[in-house]
């Protein structure tokens, strides 16, 4: 039990630290990209702090506070719920309690959570932004989750444990080869869920400058900012789980979760962004007709 | 609310951790993003390459709720000091004003117009001012790098001074703002 709290404890720490540090590295390599310096990799945290201890006197209501507690809690259900290391049961902590299914549905939860929130805050920009974001996530949801199950009816199981067990037979047996049209449709998802331009229509600076968190500030931005780096730490390791074999150790899940962090930052770096009709129609036919091929032949 | 009390002094024991505090500070400072005069077009380069203020860990916030320090980028219009003010009111305590250009030292080129501040310091705490007419880009890094030195020694104390003497503050903006309807609750 006490072996288990900590191992959670570890694991919500580690994810934090590595989510931020994650973030900083991407902040530099964007600005190397531009030919500038850019800030220090430890920047993340500087501001994080920096946000802590600012006062805030700004009140919208009761959801607006709940907002970025269920961002964090969504995240950290996500997290418990992938196991990190193969073979080290200590680091399953509690994927016995879910399936890729559940696992969806609190991605969404938090999702719902920080729109519920920033809606509260009466901001329009916020407003606007929101129904951006509930539009393009039902987008790539929809293609995900067609991606998933594509996978799991071809292994013959919704558990993560399993469908990570099933890719333990050399490079070839992961996903990403295995099911390749799926792996497409749900890497195409991955870039909306990460926010990376071209579908960056939630944050859209030019637009509506910064979005959902118009109006938070102080200590609730940087929960918000806590539950943004846990909650991309955790859909890394969940991708890895399902499309690039888990990790088998740590250096390993350091690594992949690292290249796969890079990929949305690279693509991010040269894209401009899609208008919102623009984006929903990619999402709706690309990346969903490729998740579909894949369950197709696998139902065949 | 709070306009009545000063703010609390920090004890013995919070020191260091005000300290390690003002370092983060001074090294992420986010500015809000609002151009209230023509020392506006000299911050555009600020962003680019070949300055780049991220460095510093200088970001622009599109929210004032956000931000840390408000730029007065040049002449200040008897017009928008109201907006200003709101601007101000609205950030998150600790927050810091810098500003830029010999208008909102002496009124500058302006110091006989009609519709410009002469003096920024009767209406808003400034913390830093930068000279030039319009400051390069260069001369404006250097005040920051002033403003951060001076919150790492815990010297930019505009803020504190704004809520200690707000009455003073008041009667100058109310001389200014004929049409006064700002709310008294802000902060």
């Amino acid at each position: 039990m006490l072996a288990n709290f900590t191992s959670v404890a570890l694991t919500i720490v580690g994810a934090l630290t590595w989510g931020l540090l994650l973030g900083g590295i991407s902040r530099s390599v964007t600005a190397r990209i531009h030919g500038r310096m850019g800030p220090r990799v430890t920047q993340n945290f500087i501001d994080l702090w920096k946000l802590f201890r600012k006062t805030s006197s700004i009140h919208h209501g009761g959801m607006f506070w709940m907002a970025p507690m269920f961002r964090i809690t969504g995240a950290i259900c996500v997290l418990l719920m992938v196991p990190l290391v193969i073979g080290q049961n200590i680091t399953y902590n509690m994927s016995f309690a879910g399936d890729v299914f559940l696992l969806i549905y609190i991605m969404f939860f938090g999702c719902l959570g920080m729109a519920l929130g920033a809606g509260n805050s009466g901001h329009p920009y916020a407003v606007i932004a929101v129904s951006r974001g509930l539009a393009q996530m039902s987008s790539y949801e929809l293609s995900f989750s067609i991606a998933v199950v594509a996978i799991a009816v071809g292994l013959h199981t919704f558990k993560i444990e399993g469908i990570v067990a099933a890719q333990q037979a050399g490079i070839t047996s992961w996903n990403i080869f295995r099911f390749p049209f799926a792996s497409a449709g749900a890497l195409l998802a991955f870039l909306p869920m990460q926010m990376a331009y071209p579908f960056g229509i939630v944050l859209a600076p030019q637009e509506i400058p910064i979005g959902p968190p118009t109006e938070y500030s102080s200590r609730m931005l940087s929960f918000m900012l806590s539950g943004r780096a846990l909650f991309g730490v955790a859909k890394l390791i969940l991708f890895v789980s399902l499309l690039f074999g888990g990790a088998s150790s740590w250096l390993s899940l350091f690594v992949k979760t690292f290249l796969l962090y890079m990929y949305p930052i690279v693509v991010s770096s040269v894209f401009p962004r899609f208008r919102t009709e623009q984006s929903i129609r990619f999402l709706w036919f690309i990346p969903t007709t490729l998740a579909l091929v894949d369950l197709v032949r696998v139902m065949l | 609310m709070y306009c009545n009390q000063p703010p609390e002094k920090p004890g013995n024991k919070k020191e260091l951790l005000e300290k390690i505090t003002n370092m983060a500070r001074a090294n992420s400072l986010w500015v809000t993003a609002y151009g209230t005069g023509c020392g506006a077009i000299e911050l555009r380069p600020l962003h680019t390459s070949r300055f780049d203020m991220e460095r510093f860990g200088i970001a622009m916030r599109p929210t004032p709720r956000q931000a840390d320090v408000l730029i007065i980028s040049g002449y200040l219009a008897t017009k928008t000091l109201k907006r200003v003010i709101r601007v101000y009111e609205q950030m998150q305590d600790p927050k810091y004003i810098v500003a830029l250009g010999s208008c909102t030292i002496n009124g500058g080129m302006y110091f006989d117009s009609y519709n410009t501040l002469n003096v920024l310091d009767k209406y808003l705490p400034v913390d830093v001012y930068v000279m030039g007419c319009m400051p390069r880009p260069e001369a404006i890094i250097d005040g920051f790098s002033l403003l951060m030195q001076k919150i790492k020694d815990g010297r930019a104390q505009g803020w504190k001074h704004y809520k200690e003497n707000l009455d003073y503050y008041r009667e100058n903006q109310k001389k200014i703002i004929t049409d006064w309807d700002l709310p008294d609750y802000n902060w």
